[in-house]
């Protein structure tokens, strides 16, 4: 038994609820939908014991846009779903891009497309990385792949939404959001203090002109800019912010240093895929790991440097999202060829063991 | 302003101003049509928030329609929504910022169409806000399609032979759909056809922001109202219009009022 | 006197204000605003009733009523 009472044995979904909290997020609308509902299961009695708003909303379409409304006024404020859900909440996340307001949401992926089935996938990856609402916009996404990293970025997730004043998209999958672990419920060492959360939103966030002391004018937050030019001026601003996020981009690699082949993988399957390169490291293969945490920013700087010399095989749950920007990254790079990135894809809703991703990737440590 | 015109706003010996504009009304000159009722509910809101003195804490829920740009003329905190998610937004800020005073401006499409489920919800929630349903029986912004409040009947550009019951169904009424809900604290139809009308709207304004304040639960105004524009009618004829088709249609009145029926005064509908 | 001011670059022609007016004594002045309306204006004894600002969707008119009630003043 241990004596840690930080410790507890929870699911991914849970730790998410428990990482929120911890967070300072004091407000959550969600709906109900397999694999996520405990997210907000958890939250209906976390959140109004600490005098914080929980609202089971009527649909996808109006959690999103409660959480614009909460988020507006500077509050931290969260939402979950799963891919079917997260599609109807498109509309709500492009007028937070264009409004700059910082809602939080967790897409706990499902097989899709359509109702599609319950289990794992990671065929979200474009609606979240590219910016799955209408016009340019982005989300910042990150991909935990453990019922801890659901627990941490939790922490991230609010800070660098209200750092950038932007959507951050948190992209699990019905694995991460299922599966029991061990979590300490600690906040990281680097966790944003939700006081300084509150500073940061001071110059924008909806709260009547009366708290803003005498003499102070009404403000207004909206993304809608018809006057000649305004609009134009408005996607240069929000283009360079999407730029300037790449001082937060963040991956990790494992055995990389003399791989041949590194494996490129986020979220669960980068998980199976270490399992599966710690049994083929033991039988001598020189084989490593590239796992991209932010999804945007792409770590492709980071990618690139460690191009040289080695092949690439991208690992995804889908019919090929993520190979796309691993090619975009090394396209044009000195001894890189387009045939140096493979790409191996488990279909959406299959639960697979590392067995399923040992042959694809002894296959490519055979080509040449 | 004209040099004339100042001099002529001062009063002179004996006189008192007897109607001016109000802190909360932005002066900006309006982009609503020549004749427009945005203008006489928009400026009696104002008067009802500068009146109840909840101004500096007002934050405003826009929607999408003729009156997306609403925030341009109230000297409040203003938020744009989507299209129809005015009263869904609304509920993230009530419940983020418990200690504000929140309203919605929306038009029949917006609350009645696409926002039906959402303005529904918040009110069968008791969300403490304030709805406010302009229903002038078009789409009057993308230029003068069918509402849910159309009349049968009605010549659109989506209903070009007139709304049909078979294909298109009868008008909606809010008023009482809203009465229904146990969260609603009050919900009232005014119009702002006439001026007597727009007195007692303006009373019915007031306490639908009331039961907000007093923590009663949802205040809902549906506001009969002219669109000469898309009505291909001048202004005039256009209020006649909402009292001689509308009304018979929509029936003015107080369909709920939880307060007075707490006091024991008398329920009209 | 009651007198209404019409503050010119504000009114839309509407004519809202002429109809609602009980006395009857709006009418259109013949000129435009720079926005192109043609702008009412009061030609005759006010009873500063008030009927007419509240009818204008445009808050473009003043109403100033006076301390002594005039002959025909409700």
């Amino acid at each position: 038994m241990s004596a840690d009472t930080n410790r507890m044995l929870i699911k991914g979904n849970e730790a998410v609820a428990f990482g929120a909290v911890d967070a300072g997020c004091r407000c959550y609308f969600g709906y109900p939908i397999t694999p996520q509902n405990e997210v907000p299961e958890a939250l209906s009695s976390l959140l109004p014991e600490i005098g914080g708003q929980f609202v089971q909303a009527e649909s996808e379409v109006a959690a999103i846009n409660m959480l614009l409304g909460a988020a507006a006024c500077g509050i931290p404020a969260l939402t979950s779903s799963s891919s079917c859900g997260i599609s109807l909440m498109q509309e709500g996340i492009s007028y937070m891009a264009g409004s700059q307001i910082p809602g939080v949401m967790v897409n706990m992926q499902r097989g899709g497309p359509g109702l599609g089935d319950i289990g794992p996938s990671q065929g979200d990856y474009f609606q979240a990385v590219k910016g799955g609402g209408h016009g340019d916009h982005r989300n910042f996404v990150l991909a935990p792949s453990t019922a801890q990293e659901c627990y941490d970025f939790m922490f991230r997730a609010f800070a660098l939404a209200f750092k950038y004043a932007n959507p951050v998209m948190v992209l699990g999958d019905a694995i991460v959001a299922q599966i029991k672990e061990p979590v300490r419920r600690v906040p990281p060492k680097d966790a944003v203090a939700p006081e300084k959360l509150a500073d940061l939103a001071a110059p924008w966030r909806m709260e009547g002109f009366g708290r803003r002391g005498p003499g102070a004018k009404p403000r207004l937050l909206k993304s809608v800019y018809l006057a000649e030019g305004a609009l134009a001026e408005r996607n240069r601003m929000l283009m360079r912010k999407y730029e300037s996020m790449k001082a937060d981009v963040a991956w990790e690699c494992t055995d990389t240093d003399d791989a041949e082949l590194v494996v490129v993988a986020f979220g669960s399957i980068a998980r199976i895929a270490r399992s599966a390169i710690r049994q083929l490291r033991a039988e001598g293969h020189k084989i490593g790991l590239f796992r991209p945490i932010t999804l945007f920013p792409f770590p492709d700087e980071a990618l690139r440097a460690l191009a040289p010399g080695r092949r690439f095989l991208v690992m995804e749950q889908n019919t090929g999202q993520m190979v796309e920007d691993v090619r975009l990254a090394l396209f044009g790079q000195a001894n890189v060829s387009p045939a140096s990135v493979s790409w191996h894809g488990v279909m959406p809703g299959l639960f697979i063991g590392a067995d399923a991703l040992r042959e694809p990737m002894l296959q490519a440590l055979k080509e040449n | 302003m004209q040099a004339q015109e100042l001099d002529a706003l001062r009063p002179a010996e004996g006189e008192s101003l007897a109607f001016d504009t109000n802190p909360v009304l932005n002066e900006r000159p309006t982009h609503y049509c020549p004749g427009c009722h945005h203008g006489i509910a928009h400026r009696l809101v104002s008067e009802v928030l500068h009146e109840l003195g909840v101004a500096d804490r007002t934050i405003l829920v826009a929607s999408v329609g003729c009156a997306t740009f609403t925030y341009d003329y109230f000297n409040v905190d203003g938020l744009e929504a989507p299209h129809g998610r005015a009263c869904a937004v609304a509920t993230g800020v009530r419940r983020a910022r418990p200690d504000s005073v929140v309203f919605t401006y929306q038009g029949d499409g917006d609350m009645a169409a696409i926002g039906m489920a959402e303005s529904i919800h918040a009110a069968n929630r008791g969300e403490k806000i304030t709805g406010i349903f302009i229903n002038n029986t078009v789409y009057g912004m993308t230029g003068g399609q069918m509402a849910p409040t159309t009349l049968v009947g009605q010549k659109t550009t989506t209903t070009r032979k007139g709304r049909s019951v078979s294909n298109e169904g009868g008008p909606i009424r809010m008023a009482e759909i809203m009465a229904q809900l146990d969260g609603v604290a009050y919900s009232a139809r005014c119009a702002l056809d006439s001026v007597k009308h727009v007195r007692e709207a303006k009373k019915a304004l007031r306490k639908a922001f009331e039961v907000q304040l007093q923590g009663l639960g949802f205040g809902f105004i549906e506001l009969l109202s002219g669109c000469p524009t898309n009505w291909h009618l001048d202004p005039i004829a256009a209020n006649k219009r909402i009292a001689e088709a509308m009304m018979p249609v929509f029936p003015l009145g107080v369909y709920k009022d939880v307060a007075a029926a707490q006091n024991g005064e008398a329920q009209h509908a | 006197m009651s007198r209404v001011v019409f503050l010119e670059e504000r009114c839309k022609g509407c004519r809202l204000c002429v109809e609602a007016c009980p006395v009857h004594i709006l009418r259109p002045s013949g000129r435009f605003n720079r926005h192109g309306y043609e702008v009412m204006e009061m030609d005759g004894q006010c009873t500063g009733c008030t009927s007419c600002a509240i009818m204008c969707p445009d808050v473009a008119i003043r109403v100033f009523k006076s301390a002594k009630p005039a002959k025909g003043e409700a």
